[in-house]
C-alpha cells in the first residue's frame, strides 16, 4: 500500500455556473493531520462534502488508498472508512452517548447490547485519552466532549480517514487545546485526519501538511514545519488587495455617537460569546468589525439593536444610556437602524409584499399610520419611491418579496432602514450572497450615510469589502477586539494575524 | 390556463366541501337513501324554510363566534383549541351578571352582561396566553385541559350554588326578561346574535387588515423573528390576541345566556367550540368568509333533523360529514401551488413563534449545556 | 369513611373500579408516548379509543365473538392512524390540525354507522371478555381480586405497557424512535427513515388507543354508545404529559386519574351534597397545574410538532 491515503485530481465542482471548487489537486498522505485552510468561501465545505459523498463531483477523480473509487453516499463513504464530524454536532442530546454510538449501527439485533457497544466505547475512549463516561446523556456534556462523541462515533464504526468541518469553531477557547491533542493522538494511532478550519494557531499547533485553498482554488500546499503564520495569513487572505476605496472623500468624523461599554453575553450554551467589548463610533464614521464568522460579531450586533440582552456592559447613544431600551425605543427614540444579517428570518418577512415590507420598520409612527390605522396610501407610495430610487427591480410592489433575487431584497432592506434619517446605523455582513453589481450598490448606500454624518458599524466576514468603506478596522476574535487599526495600517498580514486570535503588541483595544 | 389553476387552487375549501359531501353520499346510499333527497331536504330544512332558517341563524351564532375565536389567534400562528371552554365560562360569567348583580335599567344591565360574558372568555383565554408568552407553554394542550375544567366549573355552577330550587337536572334560574336579546325573525328563536357575530367578524376583518395591530398581528403569524426585529412586543401581543379570542368565545356563549337559554344550564354546548376550528379552516383564516362558513356548518346541523324526518335517514351522518369536510379542507391546504405550502407554513409561523418564546414544547436551541 | 375502610370487600371493590376507569386511559396514553416520541403529536387519540370501541362493537355483534371484535377494534383504529399519519407525515399538514380533523371524523363516523349498522340492536348486550381469576394471586387479600380477578385486556395491559418500555428504550427500533423525535437530522444522517418511523410509531399508537375502546366495548359496558369516549383521549395526553413521555409514567398518571374518577363516582352515589364535578375536574386541573410547575422541568420529545424535511431547516 501507498502512503497516500487519499488523492484528489482535478476535482471541480459547480452550483449552475459559479465554480466552487475548480480542478482541485491535494495528497493526503496517511497517518497525517492535513489542514485545509482558506477563508469563508474558499470552498473547503464543498471540497469536504464531495469527499463524504454528499456531493458528487463534477470533474475529476479521488483515489482511495491507491485505487480510483466514486463516493456516491454518506453510507457508501462510511463503509469505505471515511467519518465525517459536522460542524454542527448530529446527536441526540437526550440519549447516552453509547446509545447515539448504536443509533443507526447496521447489524443489531431485536435487542440494544448497550453493554457490548459500552465496553468497545470505553476501550476506545481510553486508546485515545478521551475521558468519556458512555453512560453519561449527551446534553449534560460539554461542547468539547460532544466532539469527542462525534470522533468515537466514527472511530467506532471503524474510520481510517477521518475529516472535521470547522471542528474548533462552536469550541470554548480553553477546550480548543485539548481538542488538538486528541487529533495529534489519531495520528498518532495511524488515523488520517483532515481538518477544515480558517485558524492559523491551530494549523501551526497541530497539522503536517495544510492546503490553503481561496476561490475554489488550492493556491498552495505547504509542509507546516518549514512555514511561519505569517507566510500562510499571506496565501490564505491571498492577493495583495487593491484598496479600490471608493472615492470616499476625506474623513471627517464628528462626535462620538454610539459607545459600547465592556459588553458581556453569554449565548445558550452558557460560553461567553462578548468578552467585554467596548468600542465606539463616531459621526460621519465607518467602524468595520472584521473577524472569522462566530466570534461574536452576531451577539454584538444584536446587543446594539436590542434584540440581546447583555450580562453586563452598557449601550449608548449620545451619551444616554439605552442597554435597557426596547428595540422599539432605539428604533424611534434613539434613531438606530439596523441591517441584520440573515434577511429571510429577521429582515423581511417572505410573504409580505414589498409595501409591507417597506413599512415594517416604522409602521406604528406616522407618516406611515396614524390613530392606528395603516396609512395604505402613504406607504405604497413610498414604497414605488423607494424601488424605483433603489433600483429595487420587481414586477410591482404587491410582489411578496420571497420571490426577488437577493440583492434586490437587500436593497429593500437598505431602502427601509436608511430613509427614516438614523443617526447609528448597524450593518451586519450586508453582502452575503449578493453579486457583484448589488454589492457596490450597498456600499455606495453606505458611503452615502457616511457622508451623511451617520455613525455606521459594518460588520463583516469579508475584509475586501472592510476595507473599501471602514474609517477604522476592528477584529474580533473569541468574543474580544484583538485589535483596532486603520486602513493604512490594515495590511492582510495584521488582520489575518488578529483574526487568528494573536493579538499584537502595540494594537490593544481602543 | 394558468389563471385558471390559480382559480381552481384559490376555491380549494369550497371543492373540499363538494367532494366531502359526494362521499358523504355514499355513507348515505349505505342506509338506502337517495342523497338528492337526503341533501334535497337537507338544504331545503336549512335554508330555504322560514323555521329552518331561524334553526340555522340561532346555530349560527355561536359556531360564528367560536370561528372567530380561532381565527384571531391563528392569524399571530396560535392555535386555540379553547373555545369550548371560553364559551363556558362566557356564559357563567354573563350568566351571574344577570341573575346575581342588583337590578338596574336593562340599557345598563345588558350591556354589562355581555361585558362581563366577554370577560369570563377573555380570562379564560388569558390564562393560556400568558403561560404560553412568558413560560413557552404550549397553549394547544393548555386550552384543551382548560376546556375540560371550565365545563365542569359551570356543571358544578348550574348544579350547585346557582341550581335552580326543585330543577330535575342542573339549570340555573330563569334570568329576567328583560335581559333578553330581540329576536331577528318574529316569532322564531333567531336571536340578536347572529347580528353581533357578523358584526364582529366585519370588525375583526377592517382591524386586521387596515390596522397596525392587524399588522402586527400578521407579522409574528408569519415570522416572529422579523416581529422582534421590527420592534414589535411579541409576548404582549400573544397575552393580548389570547385574551381577545378568549373574549370572543366567551360572547359566543353570553348570547347562549342572553339570547336562547335564558338560563345557565350544565353541557349546554354541543362542541361548538370545535365547530368553530371548522369555522376557521373552511373559511381560510379569512374573518370575512367566516360568516358564511358558520352559516354553513350551521345549516348542516340545523338541516340535519329535518332531513332525518323526512327521508328518515338518521341525522348523525351530518357529523361524519362535518368530519369529512375538515379532513378535506386541511388536505387541500396541504397540497402545493406552488414551493409553499399552506400548512407548512402555519408550522413555520409557529416554530417562530416558539422560538421566539421558547416553547417547552417545540425544540429548543440544540446542544444546550448545563 | 371509617366504615369504608374497615370493610376490605368495599376497598377492593373501589380499588377495582379505579382500575377498570384507568384501563381504556392507559391503553390511549402509552400509545401516546410511542408517537409523541417520534415526534408525531397524537391529538386524535379520542378519534382511535371511539374508533376502537366501535370496531369491537361492530365485530362482536356481527360474528358473536369478543375476538372478532377485538380484531375489528383494532383494525379501525389503525384505519385513523393511517389517516394521521398520511396528513401529518405525508402531507406535512399541521399535526394538530389532522388531529382534530380525525378527532371530528371518527366521533360522526361512528355515530352515523353504529345507528345504521346496529340500531335497534344497539342497546342489546354484546358479547365480551369475562374477568379470569389467576389461581393463588387472585386470593391475596384486598389486592388480589383488584388485579388479578379480571379479563383478558386487562391482562393484555399488564403486558403491553412494559412491553412499551422495553421497545422504547431497549431495542434498536426504540432508539430510532427517541431519536427521530427529539432530532431527526442526527437519525436521518445516521441511515434512519424518519417518515417511515413515524408511519409505524403513529399506527401503533392508534392502534393501543383502539384497544382502550375495545376494552370500553367488550369488557366494561357491553354495548356502544356514541360520544362514549368522552374525552378519555384528551386525558390521556394530559397523562402522558403528566408520566414525562414515559409508559410507566403514563401508567402512574392514569391510575391516578382513574382513581380520582371512581372517588368522584362513589362521592355522586353515596354522598350526593358534595359537588361530584369538583372531583371530575380533578384529572384536568391536576395535569393542568403539572403542566404549569413542570413547564421548563419536563422536556417534551424537541422535534415534536415540526415536519422533517430532508435538507430543510
Amino acid at each position: 500500500m501507498s502512503d497516500t491515503a487519499l488523492l484528489l485530481r482535478g476535482i471541480s465542482k459547480l452550483f449552475g455556473t459559479f465554480r466552487a471548487l475548480d480542478h482541485v489537486d491535494i495528497e493526503i498522505k496517511r497517518g497525517t493531520v492535513h489542514a485545509v485552510l482558506g477563508e469563508n468561501g474558499a470552498g473547503k465545505t464543498t471540497l469536504m462534502n464531495v469527499l463524504f459523498g454528499l456531493y458528487q463531483p463534477d470533474e475529476g477523480e479521488i483515489s482511495l488508498n491507491g485505487t480510483v473509487r466514486a463516493i456516491p453516499s454518506p453510507k457508501q463513504a462510511m463503509e469505505m472508512g471515511i467519518g465525517m464530524i459536522h460542524q454542527h454536532f448530529m446527536l441526540v442530546d437526550t440519549l447516552t452517548v453509547a446509545e447515539n454510538v448504536a443509533l443507526g449501527l447496521p447489524g443489531q439485533g431485536a435487542t440494544l447490547k448497550l453493554q457490548a457497544i459500552t465496553d468497545r466505547l470505553t476501550e476506545l475512549s481510553d486508546e485515545y485519552g478521551f475521558d468519556i463516561d458512555p453512560h453519561e446523556e449527551v446534553w449534560k456534556l460539554p461542547i468539547g466532549m460532544r466532539q469527542r462523541v462525534e470522533i468515537l462515533k466514527v472511530l467506532f464504526r471503524d474510520a481510517d480517514i477521518i475529516i472535521l468541518d470547522e471542528p474548533t469553531s462552536v469550541l470554548a477557547p480553553n477546550e480548543i487545546s485539548s481538542f488538538l491533542d486528541g487529533l495529534a493522538r489519531l495520528r498518532d494511532a495511524g488515523k488520517t485526519v483532515i481538518f477544515i478550519t480558517h485558524k492559523l494557531d491551530e494549523v501551526e499547533a497541530v497539522a503536517d501538511t495544510v492546503t490553503i485553498m481561496r476561490h475554489g482554488h488550492v493556491c498552495a500546499e505547504v509542509e507546516v514545519a518549514k512555514s511561519d503564520a505569517r507566510e500562510m495569513a499571506r496565501l490564505m487572505v491571498g492577493r495583495e488587495v487593491v484598496h479600490d476605496r471608493m472615492d470616499r472623500g476625506s474623513a471627517s468624523p464628528g462626535a462620538v455617537i454610539f459607545e459600547a461599554r465592556d459588553l458581556r453575553v453569554r449565548d445558550q450554551r452558557g460560553i461567553e460569546a462578548l468578552r467585554g467589548v467596548s468600542i465606539d463610533v463616531r459621526a460621519g464614521e465607518v467602524l468595520g468589525i472584521a473577524g472569522v464568522d462566530g466570534n461574536g460579531q452576531a451577539e454584538l450586533a444584536n446587543v446594539v439593536a436590542g434584540l440581546l440582552t447583555p450580562d453586563s456592559g452598557r449601550v449608548l447613544i449620545d451619551g444616554e444610556d439605552v442597554t435597557a431600551s426596547s428595540v422599539d425605543d432605539r428604533r424611534h427614540k434613539y434613531a438606530l437602524s439596523y441591517v441584520p444579517e440573515d434577511r429571510h428570518h429577521t429582515g423581511l418577512v417572505l410573504d409580505f409584499t414589498i409595501a409591507q415590507n417597506a413599512m415594517l420598520r416604522d409602521f406604528n409612527v406616522p407618516p406611515f399610520s396614524k390613530n392606528g390605522l395603516v396609512n395604505t396610501s402613504h406607504v405604497r407610495d413610498v414604497a414605488q419611491d423607494w424601488v424605483e430610487r433603489y433600483d429595487v427591480r420587481m414586477r410591482s410592489i404587491d410582489q411578496t418579496v420571497r420571490f426577488l433575487s437577493g440583492g434586490n431584497q437587500q436593497k429593500l432592506i437598505f431602502a427601509r432602514e436608511v430613509e427614516c434619517d438614523p443617526r447609528v446605523f448597524v450593518v451586519m455582513q450586508p453582502c452575503k450572497g449578493l453579486d457583484v453589481g448589488a454589492i457596490e450598490a450597498v456600499q455606495r448606500t453606505v458611503m452615502s450615510q457616511r457622508a451623511a454624518g451617520k455613525a455606521i458599524l459594518y460588520i463583516s466576514t469579508e475584509l475586501e469589502h472592510i476595507m473599501t468603506v471602514a474609517d477604522r478596522i476592528a477584529v474580533m476574535c473569541a468574543g474580544e477586539i484583538t485589535g483596532i487599526l486603520t486602513p493604512d495600517e490594515a495590511t492582510d498580514e495584521r488582520i489575518g494575524t488578529l483574526m487568528g486570535g494573536h493579538a499584537e503588541e502595540g494594537a490593544a483595544a481602543c | 390556463m394558468l389563471a385558471l389553476v390559480r382559480y381552481t387552487f384559490a376555491l380549494r375549501p369550497v371543492w373540499a366541501v363538494l367532494l366531502a359531501l359526494l362521499v358523504g353520499s355514499g355513507l348515505i346510499l349505505l342506509a338506502g337513501v337517495s342523497p338528492f333527497a337526503a341533501y334535497g331536504e337537507l338544504f331545503k330544512g336549512a335554508f330555504l324554510d322560514y323555521w329552518g332558517l331561524a334553526g340555522t341563524l340561532v346555530k349560527t351564532s355561536p359556531i360564528l363566534l367560536a370561528g372567530l375565536a380561532v381565527i384571531l389567534p391563528l392569524r399571530a400562528g396560535l392555535l386555540n383549541i379553547g373555545a369550548e371552554g371560553q364559551i363556558y365560562m362566557g356564559a357563567l360569567f354573563s350568566a351571574m351578571a344577570a341573575l346575581l348583580l342588583p337590578e338596574m335599567h336593562p340599557a345598563i344591565h345588558i350591556p354589562v352582561c355581555i361585558l362581563a360574558g366577554a370577560l369570563g372568555g377573555g380570562l379564560w383565554g388569558l390564562i393560556p396566553g400568558y403561560l404560553k408568552a412568558y413560560h413557552g407553554m404550549n397553549e394547544v394542550i393548555l386550552t384543551l385541559l382548560l376546556n375540560f375544567i371550565a365545563i365542569n366549573i359551570v356543571s358544578y355552577v348550574a348544579g350547585g350554588p346557582m341550581m335552580q330550587a326543585g330543577a330535575p337536572y342542573p339549570y340555573s334560574e330563569e334570568i329576567s326578561q328583560d335581559l333578553w336579546l330581540p329576536w331577528i325573525l318574529p316569532s322564531t328563536d333567531a336571536h340578536a346574535g347572529v347580528i353581533f357575530g357578523v358584526l364582529l367578524a366585519l370588525i375583526m376583518f377592517l382591524v386586521l387588515r387596515y390596522s397596525t395591530v392587524g399588522f402586527a398581528l400578521d407579522t409574528i403569524g408569519k415570522n416572529a423573528t422579523a416581529a422582534r426585529y421590527a420592534g414589535i412586543p411579541v409576548k404582549r401581543y400573544v397575552v393580548g390576541v389570547m385574551f381577545a379570542a378568549g373574549a370572543l368565545g366567551g360572547l359566543a356563549g353570553t348570547f347562549e345566556v342572553l339570547g336562547l337559554k335564558y338560563r345557565l344550564y350544565h353541557h349546554f354546548s354541543p362542541g361548538y367550540g370545535f365547530d368553530g376550528i371548522v369555522v376557521a379552516f373552511l373559511a381560510t383564516v379569512n374573518p370575512l368568509l367566516a360568516p358564511l362558513a358558520a352559516f354553513f356548518l350551521a345549516g348542516l346541523k340545523a338541516g340535519a333533523l329535518v332531513m332525518q324526518r323526512a327521508v328518515g335517514l338518521e341525522s348523525t351522518v351530518i357529523e361524519a360529514i362535518k368530519g369529512l369536510v375538515i379532513i378535506f379542507v386541511a388536505a387541500s391546504l396541504g397540497l402545493r401551488y406552488d414551493a409553499q405550502k399552506w400548512a407548512a407554513r402555519l408550522m413555520r409561523r409557529r416554530k417562530r413563534l416558539d422560538d421566539e418564546l421558547g416553547d417547552t414544547f417545540q425544540a429548543r436551541t440544540r446542544g444546550e449545556g448545563r | 369513611m371509617i366504615e369504608f375502610l374497615s370493610n376490605p370487600q368495599a376497598i377492593t371493590d373501589f380499588l377495582s373500579t379505579s382500575l377498570r376507569l384507568s384501563i381504556p386511559i392507559i391503553f390511549a396514553a402509552v400509545g401516546g408516548v410511542i408517537s409523541e416520541r417520534s415526534g408525531v403529536f397524537n391529538i386524535s387519540l379520542e378519534g382511535c379509543i371511539i374508533g376502537g370501541a366501535f370496531g369491537a362493537a361492530l365485530g362482536a355483534y356481527l360474528l358473536g365473538t369478543p375476538v372478532a371484535g377485538l380484531l375489528l377494534g383494532v383494525f379501525v383504529a389503525m384505519m385513523a392512524g393511517l389517516l394521521l399519519a398520511g396528513l401529518a407525515v405525508g402531507l406535512s399538514i399541521n399535526q394538530l390540525v389532522a388531529g382534530i380533523a380525525i378527532n371530528i371524523l371518527m366521533l360522526g363516523l361512528t355515530s352515523y354507522l353504529a345507528r345504521l349498522i346496529l340500531g335497534a340492536d344497539a342497546t342489546s348486550t354484546l358479547p365480551g371478555f369475562h374477568p379470569i381469576a389467576i389461581p393463588g394471586l387472585s386470593a391475596i387479600p384486598i389486592l388480589g381480586p383488584v388485579f388479578f380477578n379480571q379479563d383478558v385486556l386487562t391482562y393484555l395491559m399488564y403486558l403491553l405497557v412494559p412491553l412499551s418500555w422495553w421497545v422504547i428504550y431497549k431495542t434498536p427500533w426504540g432508539l430510532s424512535l427517541r431519536a427521530v423525535g427529539d432530532y431527526p437530522v442526527a437519525a436521518d444522517s445516521a441511515g434512519i427513515s424518519v417518515p417511515r418511523v413515524r408511519l409505524f410509531a403513529v399506527l401503533i399508537s392508534c392502534a393501543m388507543a383502539g384497544l382502550g375502546g375495545c376494552y370500553l366495548v367488550l369488557s366494561q359496558v357491553f354495548v356502544f354508545t356514541e360520544h362514549m369516549s368522552a374525552g378519555k383521549g384528551f386525558i390521556a395526553l394530559a397523562a402522558l404529559i403528566l408520566g414525562r413521555w414515559n409508559p410507566i409514567g403514563a401508567l402512574l398518571a392514569c391510575l391516578f386519574f382513574g382513581f380520582s374518577d371512581a372517588l368522584q363516582l362513589r362521592l355522586q352515589f353515596n354522598s350526593p351534597d358534595v359537588p361530584y364535578q369538583l372531583f371530575s375536574m380533578v384529572p384536568f386541573v391536576a395535569s393542568f397545574l403539572a403542566l404549569v410547575f413542570l413547564s421548563g422541568k419536563v422536556r417534551p420529545p424537541a422535534a415534536i410538532g415540526i415536519r422533517y424535511e430532508r435538507g430543510g431547516k
